[in-house]
């Protein structure tokens, strides 16, 4: 996958290098194979460089890099035994939201989350990962029955938000997602987000309030998408860039303001370079985290998610 | 008479018609309005006694809080809570202006502290926990100060058993405080998961306009919703939902006349009966 240069406009160093090696390839003889390896050390070590300090647009390139790993690429990587739900049970079933019974290292849980997709097909027929109402009534529905059954829940959030449509209104997006929120809060099973891409405002919450939320190292978080705040505040949609700094959605920013809990590292590139790699570090931070929440009982996961979003806010008393 | 070319008469004119500018200035101001609806000419005392409601059309103006709250809570019942908590600029965020500046101006503007007033009062005899919403301080946005308001509200009612009942009239989440803002969607709900559990009412009574976040959690979570006639009430704006569309949208849209076609309020209530309706709302949870 990652050969195939999907490059990103700030990876441009690489991509000479990354000609170097298609040339050799085309005239290879076998004694070129060090060469090429070479030159893949070069681009890894110019990457792990590259990405150490990218700015916040480029951070929000990398979360919605068409490539990155989706809820459905990573489900077989950190479960198994995977079972897909379908539906609602009142409208329809979202394909914007993915959700089902899995084990987690040997043990049952269930997993929900948006789901977008690589190729223009699958992103049309997901709506590009936004949900309309019936997705979060679905995710709803099978947290309940997480609850009922003693079962944790894992959800994977990756959404540019929730769908602004005619039929969103209709059906009532706002009613549907703020009941999520207030259901959320009741479960009585240890609960764990993570954000793997796009945490889209208030599509991403609609299944986000874990006891515990974990981030991908270049993931993003915001109330607003940073093209969304620089028209509307700057009054210019092209200050994105400046509109992503200063709304602070980079999940370094996130830990210090103690609205997540652990930023998942990445392999070199991000994700989408080595998605197996990636899989296996959500996996380790997941069942860490569930396995701390077991120790507390029903009452104490409630107050715990209680006390966590009660805190939230920063203000004056004067 | 001597001749002049037409860019003379016409500057001519502009300096007569500049002339007559401060004429024009010296009658009162808003002695007349002209509807927003109907643009019937209306003389503003009337407009004011009928509680800001247009005579002709019925158009429903907005209301600041304090109008509100004139008109809805037993005179002389109201104790404010929280009035003492501010917003501070957290994230040294700035766009054109930078927002402790925004704070400040609004403070000056509406004479509030923030978006939202709350506190305890009686409707119709009945003590209720109260929150009012005034679009007027940042577009009724909710930051972190109206998250913990509308929060300490609900706490409030709990720990006194009365009913909750909010008057919404917001924008949506306040941008200037970024993640936090969207954070106070998941504060406010957890707050009215808990008032539940006290089998405690809430009633929301929506106004022009309540969308986004503010929408997307306590606004829709009432056991009874009930709203003004007209008010715009969705999830995303309309202008959001046309850019993403790429079309028109159907007149009435997302008006509260729709919400209550497609089933997500309770009522729309003209501004005249709205005391003597929540009343009769308040009294049947009261009754034991």
């Amino acid at each position: 996958m990652a050969e195939k240069i999907n490059l990103l406009a700030f990876e441009k160093p690489l991509t000479e290098l990354f000609k170097k090696i298609e040339h050799l390839k085309k005239i290879s003889e076998i004694s070129m194979t060090d060469e090429i390896l070479m030159l893949k050390k070069r681009i890894e070590t110019m990457r792990k460089e590259i990405f150490l300090n990218l700015t916040p647009i480029q951070v929000v390139q990398v979360a919605r890099h068409i490539m990155r790993p989706t809820m459905l690429d990573y489900i077989n990587l950190v479960f198994t035994d995977f079972v897909e739900l379908h539906g609602d049970r009142n409208f329809s079933d979202d394909p914007a939201m993915v959700g089902g019974i899995a084990k987690l290292n040997g043990k049952s849980v269930v997993v929900i989350g948006h789901q977008k997709g690589h190729a223009t097909k699958e992103l049309i027929s997901r709506n590009f990962g936004m949900a309309n109402p019936e997705g979060y009534r679905k995710a709803l529905r099978l947290m309940r029955i997480a609850a009922r059954f003693n079962k944790p829940i894992i959800s994977f959030v990756d959404t540019p938000g929730a769908y602004p449509g005619i039929g969103a209104e209709e059906r009532g997006q706002a009613e549907a997602i703020a009941k999520n929120l207030r259901e959320m809060i009741a479960l009585t099973v240890p609960f764990v987000t993570v954000i793997t891409g796009e945490g889209g405002s208030g599509g991403a919450l609609g299944i986000g309030m874990g006891n515990k939320v974990l981030m991908l190292e270049f993931s993003i978080y915001s109330v607003i998408s940073p093209e969304g705040c620089a028209s509307i505040l700057f009054r210019d949609a092209g200050r994105a860039p400046e509109a992503a700094e200063k709304s602070k959605l980079v999940a370094k920013n996130l830990l210090e303001l103690g609205i997540i809990d652990e930023i998942i590292k990445e392999p070199i590139g991000g994700a989408h370079n080595n998605c197996e790699q990636a899989a296996q570090n959500i996996k380790a931070a997941v069942i860490k985290h569930i396995d701390e929440l077991k120790k507390l009982s029903h009452g104490e996961l409630i107050s715990h998610r209680y006390q966590k979003y009660r805190k939230m806010g920063i203000f004056t008393e004067v | 008479m001597a001749k002049i070319s037409i860019q003379e008469w016409f500057s001519l004119n502009k300096k007569r018609d500049k002339e007559k500018e401060p004429q024009r200035l010296n009658i009162p101001e808003n002695l007349w309005v002209k509807c927003h609806s109907c643009k019937t000419t209306i003389y503003n005392k009337d407009l004011e006694a009928n509680l800001k409601v247009c005579p002709k059309c019925g158009y429903h103006y907005r209301l600041s809080s304090r109008e509100r709250m004139k008109i809805t809570i037993d005179e002389g019942t109201f104790k404010e809570f929280d009035a003492n908590l501010k917003s501070c600029d957290f994230l040294a965020f700035s766009d054109t202006v930078p927002y402790q500046k925004r704070i400040e101006d609004a403070i000056l503007k509406s004479s509030l502290n923030d978006a939202i007033v709350t506190g305890a009062g009686k409707i119709g005899g009945i003590s209720t926990s109260l929150g009012i919403m005034d679009f007027a301080f940042m577009g009724g946005s909710m930051g972190s100060v109206v998250g913990e308001k509308f929060t300490r509200q609900v706490e409030y009612a709990i720990e006194h058993k009365l009913p909750v009942l909010v008057f919404t009239a917001s924008g949506g989440a306040r941008m200037q405080e970024g993640i936090m803002s969207l954070m106070q969607m998941a504060k406010t709900s957890a707050a009215l998961e808990r008032l539940r559990e006290f089998c405690l009412p809430f009633i929301v009574v929506l106004t022009d306009p309540t969308t986004g976040g503010t929408t997307a959690s306590f606004a829709m979570l009432g056991d009874i919703h009930i709203a003004e006639p007209n008010a715009l009430i969705g999830f995303a704006g309309p202008r959001v939902i046309e850019q993403t569309l790429r079309q028109k949208l159907p007149p009435g849209f997302q008006r509260s006349e729709f919400l209550l076609k497609h089933g997500m309020i309770d009522a729309v209530c003209e501004r005249k009966n709205m005391k003597e309706v929540l009343t009769k709302i308040l009294t049947f949870f009261a009754e034991q």
